[in-house]
């Protein structure tokens, strides 16, 4: 088990392999397909973004409402595909990590290979289990998306596992591969 | 003639959606325990193990198991002897379901599909009634997640390619789906009707509880025929490779055109959630 805390560095980023697992503890911001069309504009008009992307992890979630006395409802990770379409554009602007499920884009993985950046997977559907990893949660913006607002979330060994590393390898391929009965 | 009060099938409605979302189904629950003894790599293990523990933790805590709550999907079967009074039934319907989600802190999900304005009371539900013989009224809620709703696929195969083709195209499906619909998951698929009918049936296979067969001794073999083959992809609990990753293959079939094969897939993930009451 590797420990991270963001913002991450390229040594910490380039020690990471696919299929390693990984314990975060820290701060990530979450963001799912509305909130990352909003950033990518911010990003177009040359204007600042709600956190500071440098070094950052976005992880795709839009949790269920917390009930009396829970920091958070339940948030597992929702399917990444959806944000291909505009995770190139924050890598180059510094992001370093994103957490979701389910396979990347070829113009994704090139991205992280190029400006070394990592995709994550946490289990997806394990959602009341993830919640307790979360200490505390904030909406920084865009609070009419509702579930989808981004969210500065504090995690304490939140598990996930390493599908893309810089190299360019991805464990869904390498896995598949190995148990695949033709 | 008997006769319901909407009332009671909006209170029903809203019980519904909190224990369809928390409470996730014995059949389900065993199905994770016995794929943990069959499963052959320890990161394949730990995801069932993890799974049962969220079952168990959305139980006791009544949280929902997933935080995408679904689209509340209601099956209703209304016998054509009921008498339906004291308003409207699809309103009836649709505020058990703000009710439930409101009441149960379950995510609010549906939004218009251009501004992607969120409803905020995640109706409407999608209703699909049949009207059958007799004086009963049976309700079932089917809230299911977008992540395995978008791997849905209807085709119109060409009859020659018989039933070749029909399995071919549903272990393709389940290929390309890969990761994305959240595995161990069930995979629904009705064979024949029109396109409409047959997307209905693939979602309605889901409601089968995992272990039982078709009685039809021909969709049942290739039930079983169906799940080796997809489990041999090596796909495996949540795309990282290993051997489960689908706990059941629930097949349907209607009388279809004579030019026709209609063939739909709708895959359902580890949160097969779905709860009914009959009046």
């Amino acid at each position: 088990m590797k420990k991270v805390t963001p913002p991450l560095t390229d040594d910490v980023i380039e020690d990471l392999k696919a299929g390693d697992q990984v314990s975060f503890t820290g701060v990530i911001y979450t963001a799912r397909d509305a909130a990352h069309k909003r950033l990518v504009d911010l990003l177009d008009k040359g204007e600042d973004l709600p956190f500071d992307i440098n070094g950052a992890v976005i992880y795709y979630v839009g949790p269920s409402p917390a009930k009396p006395g829970q920091v958070v409802g339940s948030a597992g990770p929702t399917t990444s595909y959806r944000m291909d379409a505009y995770a190139p554009r924050l890598i180059k602007a510094g992001l370093k990590g994103m957490i979701g499920k389910g396979k990347r884009g070829k113009d994704v993985v090139d991205a992280m290979v190029r400006r070394k950046a990592v995709y994550f997977a946490a289990i997806g559907g394990a959602a009341a289990l993830i919640a307790r990893s979360i200490r505390k949660v904030e909406i920084i913006a865009y609070e009419d998306l509702g579930p989808e607002a981004v969210r500065r979330m504090e995690v304490e060994d939140f598990r996930v596992v390493v599908i893309n590393d810089t190299s360019g390898a991805d464990l869904y391929d390498i896995g598949q591969e190995k148990y695949r009965i033709a | 003639m008997r006769t319901i009060d909407v009332s009671e099938i909006r209170d029903t409605v809203r019980m519904l959606c909190i224990d369809a979302n928390t409470d996730l189904g014995e059949d389900v629950v065993r199905a994770f325990g016995e794929s943990l003894e069959k499963e052959e790599s320890p990161a394949g293990k730990a995801v069932f193990e993890a799974l049962l523990q969220n079952a168990k933790i959305a139980r006791e805590e009544k949280s929902p198991m997933c935080q995408d709550t679904g689209f509340t999907v209601v099956f209703l079967e209304v016998g054509q002897d009921v008498v339906l009074s004291g308003g409207s039934l699809v309103e009836s319907i649709n505020e058990g379901v703000r009710q439930g989600y409101r009441d149960g802190f379950l995510r609010k999900s549906i939004c218009d599909p251009f501004t992607r304005a969120n409803t905020k009371d995640n109706t409407p539900a999608v209703i699909i009634t049949d009207i059958v013989e007799g004086d009963k009224l049976k309700l079932t809620i089917a809230p299911k997640g977008g992540g395995s709703e978008n791997m849905t696929r209807v085709t119109m195969l060409t009859p020659s390619g018989g039933k070749k083709a029909i399995i071919d195209f549903i272990v393709q499906r389940c290929q390309e789906a890969g990761s994305n619909p959240c595995p161990p998951v069930i995979v629904g698929a009705c064979i024949g009707g029109t396109p409409e009918k047959a997307a209905i049936l693939a979602k309605k296979a889901l409601l089968r509880k995992i272990g039982t067969t078709n009685p039809d001794p021909e969709l049942a073999e290739m039930e079983m025929e169906l799940l080796t083959r997809i489990n041999n992809l090596g796909i495996g609990p949540q795309g990282m490779g290993c051997r489960i990753f689908a706990l059941a293959v629930h097949l349907e079939k209607h009388p279809c055109h004579i030019a026709s094969l209609p063939l739909a897939v709708n895959i359902c993930c580890h949160a097969s959630r779905h709860k009914e009451v009959e009046f």
